[in-house]
């Protein structure tokens, strides 16, 4: 089917011609076009043409660009994007998407924003993913691949998945809940070609079903298998068991119910793991009796492809040295679980030179930060995670620690640091080192708490960053703020996308200067902070081209918003309250989108669409 | 104008958890308030509506103004400087509750049966290493119990009657170390090595770093402070 077979034929009847429209239509697989009768022969090549070179093109927003070009090629792109991703499952109904794209066979959702996380918003809110399922499994029998992040997915969706999508390949479920391991068993028994399961950080319900042992018999595919966020037992023979037989099997990361006894049965037969998940990492509860120990060291010597090591979920510190023989290689460690101290991170950071990827806990402190920077100059992301997440908990970690890895860490593109002590000029300090940073997000866990050496407000550490991280897209702020820190993220942030406020600024100007000054924002969630109804009119012009803005326990007022929901058309606008309380003018949580459907119909109670 | 807004800002800031919304998102406490009210934000809103009913309805400025003049007014009673420990903000700081529960979970477990005690134990002769919890037996007994099992491929001695070497009998302990069975020994805090048996269990359990079983014709050169700690006892 390309252009060659055109020319060959000259000149063309309309007979032909019709007949290899009717070929172009069947080969196409779509649906939804009928055979133009007008003479377009031209156009024909074209579309032959641009659907074999649109094949070709993979980014999202190139295939945006293309479709926008003209109709013919709006058409063919549309036949020719296989990956969906649709950043916001409400700004597009599932029946537009299937009645616009053809072949789709990967699908990428995400459903609640991100402050949901936190318990800001009651549940049941929304974001189910059955209507999905059920409108792909009627237009895309095809499907392979589903991506879903912060939705709804029930068992009866898992179901639906295995049974009505016979290639389907590749599951992953991450911050997902609404299942539990009956519809997980379900799901992984019926899906045969099944090649990753990915479990990240969702919930699942206990539902007293032994799901590993559901994986069908004889020789499985499965290449990566993540369940480290599953909090119930499993049945580690029927693990042992599948691992046995799945030789394609790179990732796989497992839940703290599994020893490191077991976790050494595991790693011995499948020593070409890539990405590996340790589990516990301690001995099963009774400890010193039954057979031997086994030589961890070998186990950890033979799986030399190890480059991703997480887990250590209930470590003991003493079985640390067994990791030595893969620090070497290891790209990416997560130690955001180990409670381990500098003096323990030491010996096995000092080999970890290739590191790129490293999640710790504050446990370390700054000593452990500064080891880090002595040797991990390849480190790309870091993030610290507190051991005790209280507002007024001891920190071990400051600017000392921060200073240190941007004096260390040239190279470093993404860093979350959680800390109780900070000051501008460590802030500065990597803003200077760090010219590479894309995402920034410094969580001073203390509300309003200032520069702990001089007494002043972060403005000038943020402003610094804005300014000299030329390509900065994501800034989550803290600490004392006041309005002349979002002057500086208007006039310097011009790349930023995502913004996340917290406490902080003076007055209404803090956000008219974001909103104003930040032409690629797509992301602004804030709480808690003082801006009202007159800053939020100061982004009319920025709201279609946003996904998001949460905005909730600020100064904004239902008329207010409704002022802004009469305006805009496109925009939903939701406003939800986290009680049962009336309804005065006050509103608690703002959260709006622009949608091409309209309201949605499966709002709960608690919210109100204006 | 800047400086006091400054000033202000660290009093106003804290209280605007008390702004028409709520504390921190709904139901979350309120610091300021001690009052018994179940949310901060009742109480405040009231004061901002009494305010409001006194002036002309006018959005923005005015209502900030009235939230600075009552934030003073109640700002007072507090002091600024080193609050005490403060009730939770809901959702802050921002740690998904999946990672503060396990974080939570850890630490409950180690609590609970506090540090464990693993020790490695060497036995000579035998090819590996052995660890063993100490935490999880309360007696010698016990212990000796699990060793023999752990290295019964090997000959262990008799250590008597109570599984322990008697330091009572002089005379028991001097055939013990003369002959080829086996005697646990340990080293202690301070890097002494010593016969297993010599003090309170407890004690061992605080002070052992770790074991070796080793012949008993080896074990003599331990037995000066075994005879000694004999001697002393009769």
């Amino acid at each position: 089917m390309s252009e060659d077979d055109e020319r060959q034929r000259s000149p063309p009847s309309d007979l032909d011609f019709v007949s290899n429209k009717a070929r172009n239509c069947n080969a196409t697989g779509s649906g939804s076009g009928h055979p133009e009768f007008q003479s377009a022969y031209p156009d024909q090549v074209l579309e032959n043409v641009l659907e074999n070179v649109l094949h070709f093109l993979t980014s999202k927003r190139d295939r945006n660009a293309a479709s926008l070009v003209c109709k013919s090629w709006y058409r063919v792109e549309a036949l020719t994007r296989s990956e969906l991703l649709i950043g916001n499952c409400y700004a597009v109904s599932p029946a537009r998407v299937t009645a616009r794209f053809a072949r789709v066979r990967a699908l990428h959702l995400k459903g609640k924003p991100r402050f949901a996380d936190f318990n800001l918003m009651p549940p049941d809110w929304g974001a189910h993913f059955n209507p999905w399922a059920l409108a792909m499994a009627k237009a895309y029998p095809w499907l392979e691949k589903v991506h879903l992040k912060r939705m709804s997915v029930t068992d009866d969706d898992l179901v639906a998945l295995a049974e009505l999508f016979l290639g389907f390949k590749e599951l992953s479920l991450v911050c997902c809940d609404g299942f539990g391991t009956g519809g997980l068993a379900i799901f992984v028994n019926k899906c045969r070609q099944l090649k990753v399961l990915d479990l990240m950080e969702s919930e699942v319900t206990d539902d007293d079903t032994d799901w590993i042992s559901c994986f069908p018999e004889g020789e499985s595919h499965l290449e990566s298998l993540i369940f480290d966020c599953v909090e119930c037992h499993i049945n580690f023979e029927a693990l042992e068991r599948l691992v046995a037989r799945s030789p394609s099997l790179k990732k796989l990361r497992l839940n703290r119910y599994v020893s490191i006894e077991q976790l050494y049965h595991l790693m011995i037969r499948a020593p070409q793991l890539t990405h590996l998940g340790t589990g516990s990492f301690s001995p099963p509860e009774i400890a010193g009796q039954g057979d031997q120990e086994p030589d961890y060291v070998n186990a950890f010597v033979a799986c030399k492809s190890l480059v991703c090591l997480s887990g250590f979920r209930e470590i003991i510190p003493d079985y640390l040295p067994a990791i030595y023989p893969v620090c070497a290689n290891l790209t990416s460690l997560n130690f955001s679980y180990a409670n381990i101290t500098a003096e323990q991170l030491k010996p096995i950071i000092s080999k970890c030179h290739k590191l790129q990827v490293f999640w710790v806990l504050d446990s370390i402190c700054d000593e452990g930060l500064q080891a880090v920077a002595a040797t991990c100059k390849e480190l790309r992301e870091l993030r610290v995670f507190p051991v005790d997440a209280r507002e007024d908990s001891d920190g071990p970690v400051s600017d000392v620690g921060l200073r240190a890895i941007s004096e260390g860490c040239w190279k470093l593109q993404s860093i979350l640091y959680f800390c109780q002590r900070m000051t501008n000029a460590a802030v500065i300090a990597m803003s200077k080192n760090c010219p590479d940073l894309v995402v920034f997000r410094l969580c001073i866990m203390g509300r309003h708490r200032a520069d702990h050496v001089t007494g002043e407000p972060m403005d000038d550490g943020f402003g610094a960053i804005v300014m000299n991280c030329k390509k900065l897209t994501r800034l989550a702020v803290s600490g004392l703020l006041t309005d002349k820190a979002f002057d500086y993220i208007g006039r310097h942030g011009k790349l930023l996308r995502t913004l996340s406020v917290a406490f902080a600024g003076d007055s209404d100007m803090g956000l008219k200067y974001v909103l104003e000054g930040c032409p690629k924002l797509q992301k602004l969630e804030i709480r808690d902070s003082p801006f009202g109804d007159a800053a939020l009119c100061s982004g009319l012009h920025l709201y279609y081209n946003m996904r998001f803005l949460w905005m909730s326990s600020c100064s904004l007022t239902r008329h207010g918003c409704q002022e802004i929901a009469r305006g805009m058309p496109h925009l939903v606008v939701e406003v939800i309250r986290s009680s049962d309380e009336e309804m005065d003018d006050a509103v608690e949580i703002l959260y709006m989108y622009r949608s091409l459907e309209g309201p949605r119909t499966d709002a709960p109670k608690f919210v109100t669409i204006l | 104008m800047q400086g006091t807004e400054r000033d202000l800002n660290y009093k106003e800031t804290e209280l605007c958890l008390g702004l028409p919304g709520g504390g921190g998102g709904g139901g979350g406490e309120n610091e300021v308030e001690s009052s018994p009210k179940t949310t901060g934000k009742r109480g405040f809103s009231e004061t901002v509506d009494l305010k409001l009913n006194l002036q002309s309805k006018e959005a923005g400025m005015d209502l900030n103004q009235n939230l600075e003049t009552c934030s003073k007014q109640t700002a007072c009673t507090k002091d600024p400087s080193k609050p005490p420990a403060k009730a939770q903000v809901l959702g802050w700081p921002p740690v998904r509750s999946y990672r503060k529960n396990i974080m939570a979970n850890q630490k409950n477990s180690s609590e609970e049966c506090e540090k464990a005690a693993f020790v490695k134990v060497s036995m000579d002769g035998a090819p590996y290493l052995r660890k063993v919890d100490l935490k999880m037996y309360n007696s010698y007994q016990k212990l000796s119990d699990a060793l023999a099992k752990m290295f019964s491929s090997f000959t262990m001695g008799n250590y008597g009657s109570q599984g322990m070497i008697d330091f009572m009998n002089e005379s028991k302990l001097m055939d013990l170390l003369n002959s080829s069975d086996y005697v646990p020994t340990y080293e202690d805090k301070d890097g002494d090595w010593m016969l297993v048996g010599d003090v309170p269990w407890e004690m061992f359990v605080e002070s052992c770093k770790r074991l070796r079983i080793m012949k008993g014709s080896e074990a003599i050169g331990l037995a000066p402070r075994a005879m000694e700690k004999c001697k002393s006892r009769a």
